[in-house]
């Protein structure tokens, strides 16, 4: 299984980092480290243009992060008519990992504020999809 | 060496339908870069086509406009940088006649959104993020602009009404630029009125998609003192890039693609931002104006909204910017939009922008961005 069922929308399945998907069923949100020389990377990716290894290990995005800038989107592109709005966010994590993804619903945005306390969980979607989304810590 | 220099620059009304086929599109802007000048086709050694490809239903169209233009059997290709395209061009023409492989060579952008429903547009705009790890959260390019908005707002004080003099002031330009599409004027309110496309960007921070094209005709410096009356020199070029993913960035308050390119236009060119009289910043949106202020040293960073507040960016203030509409009111046809702007310059430099001239203008800038801060490029002239 690959990205296909990643998401709201998919545009394209097959990578070597596809076990992000099976370790978000198991319910952690993953970054890698590359065994060759240790770079962390979100997103993840089994090659390393640093030290040119094709191997890392998973680590998970464990703990609190914090707020770095949101937007609130009304229009979104095809497939996501139905979805709208949702707020997309980034957050930063310890050791300086940034991660890119969505706000929890259950945040109003009158509630959001840059700087806040945010984790990061797997968010199972309608249709057998899953993805992943930013919880008040 | 010899330097290289604009002797040529057209572009079409720019528009939401144009009604006539790329070819055709593109011509348009071709025989005003062309018009006036002591050269014909057979002149030109080289043509560079520029667009974004998502957009064009032709495949490969450098073959298509270098046969409508005849320019065969002479060299044609494309390039592409989304929405810097024609920068982009404008680089690689210059970089062929520095290297002394060409002495003319021809840069089209064009594009034709029309061409598109507005569901296929939709469907593109999905695509415009990183496919695996972004455009699966619904990312667009407004909320990619509007991350560093909010970022900007809580890091620095800026607020919205602020945004909006940006296009209080490119629309005042724009209703007097003809071949701009949004010939309106905008108030503050009109802008703070509209609808929230994605928080706190609402519809009059963006621009419109649009049909146009644009040319530029570079040449080598010994040929453009023969073949042009005012040839305007092209003293500095810079190009960088960052990354794709938002989550890549290191900055969210300011576009690092753009500091870089300026770093080097500026070291090329010999000059710093106060020597600037007159810059083409690119505004996609009201935020990308100020950011520009910041990124290119016109303000520090953290008072580019105050630049705009105290109409210092007006055709009579200290450093004009976008004195033409800008994006905001000309629209933006991906691959025309750079060569607009140098357009635009190079006739700020001539003394020909009769709509708003800056007076004795004799040092210009271009900024043109790529994607949300993807790719950026600024380009220096010289009259």
């Amino acid at each position: 299984m690959g990205f296909e069922n990643f998401g709201t929308v998919s545009f394209t399945a097959e990578a070597k980092v596809a076990d992000f998907v099976t370790y978000l069923e198991q319910g952690k949100v993953m970054a890698t480290r590359c065994k060759g020389c240790g770079a962390k990377y979100f997103p993840p990716q089994m090659d390393c243009p640093r030290c040119l290894s094709t191997d890392a290990e998973w680590f998970e995005i464990k703990g609190s992060g914090k707020l770095i800038t949101y937007t609130a989107v009304q229009y979104g592109p095809s497939g996501f008519e139905n979805d709208t709005p949702y707020t997309l966010a980034i957050v930063d994590f310890a050791d300086g990992l940034r991660t890119f993804g969505r706000l929890s619903r259950d945040i109003k945005e009158s509630d959001i504020k840059i700087g806040m306390d945010l984790k990061v969980v797997p968010a199972k979607l309608a249709d057998d999809r899953i993805s992943y989304e930013f919880q008040k810590a | 060496m010899e330097g290289v220099a604009i002797v040529g620059v057209g572009q079409s009304t720019f528009t939401r339908k144009c009604g006539v086929s790329v070819r055709e599109l593109c011509f348009q802007a071709y025989k005003e870069a062309m018009e006036g000048l002591d050269i014909t086709k057979d002149d030109i050694d080289a043509s560079i086509v520029c667009s974004a490809p998502e957009y064009d239903k032709q495949r490969t169209p450098s073959g298509l406009i270098s046969e409508y233009l005849e320019l065969t059997p002479k060299p044609t290709f494309y390039v592409e940088s989304v929405c810097s395209s024609s920068s982009t061009g404008l680089r690689v023409a210059w970089s062929l006649i520095k290297s002394g492989l060409h002495k003319i060579v021809a840069v089209i952008g064009f594009q034709k959104m029309s061409e598109l429903t507005s569901r296929e547009a939709a469907e593109r705009m999905g695509r415009g993020g990183d496919i695996i790890w972004e455009s699966p959260f619904g990312i667009t390019m407004p909320a990619g602009y509007a991350m560093y908005a909010r970022a900007h707002m809580a890091k620095y004080g800026t607020t919205e009404e602020q945004m909006a003099m940006v296009r209080v002031k490119n629309s005042s330009y724009g209703a007097r630029n003809p071949k701009a599409n949004y010939r309106k004027e905008l108030s503050i309110d009109d802008v703070m009125n509209s609808d929230v496309i994605t928080s706190p960007l609402k519809m009059f921070d963006c621009c419109a998609n649009c049909d146009g094209s644009s040319s530029i005709i570079l040449a080598r410096g010994d040929v453009a003192k023969r073949v042009s009356k005012i040839p305007i020199w092209v003293i500095g070029v810079g190009a960088a890039t960052d990354t794709m993913t938002m989550s890549g960035r290191k900055s969210v308050t300011g576009l690092e693609c753009s500091q870089e390119a300026a770093r080097q236009a500026y070291e090329m060119a010999g000059v710093k931002p106060e020597d600037i009289n007159v810059a083409e910043v690119h505004d996609c949106f009201t935020i990308s104006e100020i950011l520009a202020y910041e990124d290119l040293g016109f303000a520090k960073p953290g008072e580019g909204a105050r630049l705009v507040e105290e109409k210092q960016t007006y055709a009579d203030g200290k450093i004009p910017v976008n004195v033409d509409g800008g994006l905001l009111s000309k629209g933006h046809p991906i691959g025309a939009t750079g060569g607009s702007q140098i357009r635009t310059i190079v006739r700020q430099l001539r003394g020909e922008a009769t709509e708003a001239q800056v007076k004795g203008a004799e040092i210009g800038l271009v900024h043109n961005v790529g994607g949300v801060g993807q790719y950026g490029n600024v380009t220096i002239l010289r009259r």
